[in-house]
């Protein structure tokens, strides 16, 4: 498949995508605006976990540090939405690039392990200093803040405008990402990274900068999640914000640029599905995770790369 | 009470929990020592022994201690087979992958905890000690059956250690541990000898939950600080390395006992945690662990 | 002037002595090969030297510059290149992005795009005759194309020095008889430093030969010289 083609083919998704918000009822065309949101923390993941071979089990820090470091400051001094958003994805990425200066000097479990600590301490912490956080239950945003550029937030029309942006952008810049040298570079780490010293590359520094990526993609997500729903909580520093991006990035086909898309889709639709039938969601997140990893590991877009299109990145 | 007291009653709770923390670990560090692969499910292991001693309680009726004494029986062999179903089902099918294991427990953990909630709703649920016992100090009372929690774990402890070190079980776990094909050339079943393993982890969690229910209550969210514990008592004491478990499980029951009473429990174990990491970073096989430099 | 020069150089295991105590020198153009028996100590000197480990003691020095205490990414940047014993091509990446990713690793700076990159990559890869398998998984060639990819990435990092670990072990007779038209084409602008058991190729191609035992330099010298020596016959050649 030729570069044109896969541009066009990842426009073409983005156009349908953007049209949707004419198609959908409000009620839908917020579900998407949440969705896209969530999948621009699982493109993040995605290139630290599907590209780069990194599992981290803490990126909830990641997603709430965004969250924080823009709602904080909108609570607290009355900031607009731009700069909640700005905030937001650099204080991802600090907090990504710093932990992963002490996290990445482990390997395999030792990571797993390390990072899932890292995130426990945050939450902690957003308990412990309830008095400037919030604590678990958290805080409303003012409506003051929850404006970008005049667009008000709060209305459905906007709200999906700012999510299909951010995710858009997100997705692209991945695309580009790793069709480049770094993203060669990314893969190589993820198969061989003795091999990859060996040719001249620092595989300490290289996995910094894709986290420290990563973390930048989970901050914008938090600090818009904030926006677009007007709350930031402590709920989203649990351990359960680490696992749902790997179940969507499994899902929808870890190391595929579109798959974070359709895996956060699939797995938002089923677990609201079944919200309907039964309050157990944390049932089918697990049974969904074993299932996949068991008969469909490559998840849907792995199968179709697997299948169909050998080239599609 | 002084401040002497007052130690000494940290360091009496810090022991209990140590106990516990201790048969815990060392069921999720032999199943990481023998299949190499973490059990994330573990935890959930812990929590269902737990509930299974308030079911097996409460179904029983009759006296406390027949109640207890049942359920220490029952509540491990229940779990054990849940986890050797489990790891048939599911975790030979993806031949005991690292990475996929740790997915596929994710996914059990999140089951047996969703599981538990639905059918014993989310209130905490409280089991009776077996007996009434108080021992009484100068400066306070201590409940009897604390201490035959911490008596109950040494024992089940030093029988693992024998299991381990003298019986034949134990010897066909080390040589499948060291290294499996050869294992298998010597005509051990290793598929069998890992489900055997994976449920004797789980059995050890399951006791665990059983002695600490009495002073605990059953819950179906109290795997996951026993799930994050028995993480870093096993990897401070060096994956794999049952000695070491054992020492940092004390280290770490005493200075929480300690750090609990007299600061607050989350700052605690704020500062364990990062203390944790910080030894995981820079002395990654821990106290005990073969050094892979 | 000499291309490289080790002193004293240890490395033990616990207690095995690895490397104990070796004195190593290359001349710039030179085929050197490196032998001895099993466990000899020939992988863990040539880790040395390409900074996979770090020595007890002893001094490495490239071209004068001492580069004892440089990581092994940087060595390669310095232009010491290692081809690994065990094939260890990205068996899930092109041919072409194998030897892309040596071509960016040998000194061009990592950038979002560019051609002269597809060019370098294009002009290394007809050098070894891979040319038209670049678009195949490395993964997919056979267990001979791979050695010699691996030989291409090696040269990609256009280097100063390139150490080749074993490369021809499991190579057919005529993919050897190619290998060795390919090595002599390359010097006297590399240098080559050659850990073989196959003593054809190495009498064929060696202008010195350094023989390795239990960690010590047996002898040293022209492959007649070697060849002649009662030490290295008794130990090695098996006379």
């Amino acid at each position: 498949m030729s570069g044109a083609r896969i541009w066009t083919l990842h426009l073409a998704l983005l156009a349908a995508l953007f049209a949707m918000q004419w198609v959908l009822s409000p009620y839908h065309a917020t579900n998407l605006a949440r969705i896209m949101v969530l999948a621009l923390f699982a493109s993040g993941y995605n290139l630290a976990f599907g590209y780069t071979g990194l599992l981290s089990l803490g990126h909830a820090l990641y997603l709430a540090a965004g969250m924080y470091a823009g709602s904080l400051p909108a609570w607290h001094f009355g900031l607009s939405g731009g700069w909640v958003l700005l905030l937001g994805t650099a204080g991802g990425t600090a907090m990504a690039a710093l932990t992963g200066l002490f996290a990445l000097r482990t390997r395999g479990v030792a990571f797993m392990i390390v990072t899932l600590m890292f995130a426990q301490t945050g939450h902690l912490a957003l308990l412990y200093f309830r008095r400037w956080t919030g604590g678990d239950e958290g805080f409303t945003l003012p409506a003051a803040s929850r404006v970008i550029l005049g667009a008000d937030l709060s209305q459905t029309g906007a709200r999906y405008m700012l999510a299909f942006l951010l995710f858009a952008a997100g997705m692209l810049l991945t695309l580009a990402l790793v069709r480049s040298r770094l993203g060669r570079v990314m893969r190589a780490l993820r198969e061989n990274e003795e091999r990859c010293r060996m040719l001249g590359y620092n595989p300490f520094v290289g996995k910094l900068a894709v986290l420290s990526l990563s973390g930048a993609y989970a901050g914008a997500a938090g600090a818009s999640y904030a926006l677009l729903f007007g709350y930031a909580g402590g709920s989203f520093a649990t351990i359960q914000y680490s696992i749902l991006p790997l179940l969507y990035t499994l899902t929808g086909g870890a190391g595929t640029v579109a798959g974070p898309l359709f895996g956060t889709g699939a797995i938002f639709y089923l677990s609201d599905l079944a919200a309907d039938l039964t309050s157990a969601w944390a049932f089918v997140v697990g049974l969904a995770l074993v299932v996949v990893i068991l008969f469909a590991p490559q998840g849907l877009l792995g199968m179709v790369r697997t299948r169909f299109w050998r080239s599609l990145p | 009470m002084g401040l002497g007291p007052m130690l000494l009653l940290a360091l009496m709770e810090g022991l209990v929990l140590a106990a516990v923390l201790a048969l815990a670990a060392s069921g999720l560090s032999l199943v990481f020592g023998v299949m190499r692969v973490v059990n994330v499910a573990h935890g959930a292991f812990f929590m269902l022994g737990a509930v299974a001693a308030y079911v097996v309680a409460a179904w029983l009726g009759g006296p406390r201690w027949a109640g207890f004494l049942a359920a220490l029986a029952m509540a491990p062999l229940a779990v054990a087979l849940l986890a050797m179903l489990a790891d048939i089902l599911i975790l030979r099918r993806i031949a005991h992958a690292p990475e996929a294991t740790i997915v596929a427990t994710i996914g059990l953990m999140y089951m047996i905890e969703q599981g538990t909630l639905t059918l014993f709703g989310p209130d905490a649920r409280a089991v009776a000690a077996p007996f009434d016992f108080r021992l009484q100090l100068p400066w306070f009372g201590y409940s009897g059956y604390k201490l035959f929690v911490v008596l109950a774990a040494v024992v089940l402890l030093l029988a693992l250690w024998w299991l381990m070190a003298r019986s034949k079980a134990g010897l066909v776990m080390r040589a499948t541990q060291l290294d499996p094909d050869v294992a298998r050339a010597f005509g051990i079943n290793v598929d069998r000898v890992y489900s055997g393993v994976f449920a004797f982890g789980a059995a050890l969690a399951a006791i665990a939950g059983v002695l600490i229910v009495p002073i605990q209550q059953a819950h179906y969210l109290m795997g996951a600080s026993t799930l994050l514990l028995s993480f870093i008592v096993v990897i401070i004491g060096g994956l794999g390395s049952l000695p070491g478990t054992l020492l940092a499980a004390l280290v770490i029951g005493l200075s929480d006992g300690i750090i609990s009473m007299f600061w607050s429990p989350t700052l605690a174990k704020i500062i364990a945690t990062l203390l944790v990491t910080l030894v995981l970073v820079f002395r990654p096989q821990g106290l005990f662990g073969a050094s892979r430099a | 002037m000499k291309l490289l020069e080790a002193r004293g150089l240890s490395r033990h295991f616990g207690g095995l002595r690895a490397v104990d105590g070796v004195d190593f020198e290359l001349v710039p153009g030179e085929i050197h090969a490196l032998i001895g028996p099993n466990g000899a100590g020939k992988t863990t000197l040539v880790s040395l030297l390409s900074g996979r480990l770090t020595p007890d003691s002893g001094q490495i020095l490239l071209a004068g510059e001492d580069i004892t205490k440089l990581p092994a990414h940087r060595r390669v940047r310095r232009g010491i290149a290692y081809t690994f014993q065990i094939t260890s091509v990205f068996t899930e990446l092109s041919v072409l992005d194998n030897v892309a990713l040596a071509v960016q690793g040998g000194g061009a700076r990592i950038g979002l795009f560019g051609d002269r990159l597809a060019d370098t990559v294009a002009a290394a890869l007809t050098r070894v005759g891979l040319i038209g398998h670049r678009a195949d998984l490395a993964g997919a060639l056979s267990y001979g194309h791979q050695r010699i990819l691996e030989v291409a990435m090696g040269l990609a990092l256009n280097p100063r020095l390139l150490i080749l670990d074993e490369p021809t072990q499991g190579l057919a007779a005529g993919e050897i008889t190619g290998f060795k038209t390919l090595l002599r084409g390359l010097v006297p602008e590399m240098t080559i430093l050659l850990i073989e058991h196959n003593m054809d190729v190495v009498m064929e191609l060696a202008d010195r030969i350094t023989v390795l035992q239990a960690g010590r330099v047996l002898a040293r010298g022209t492959p007649v010289e070697v060849g002649a020596n009662p030490a290295v016959q008794k130990a090695y050649l098996g006379a």
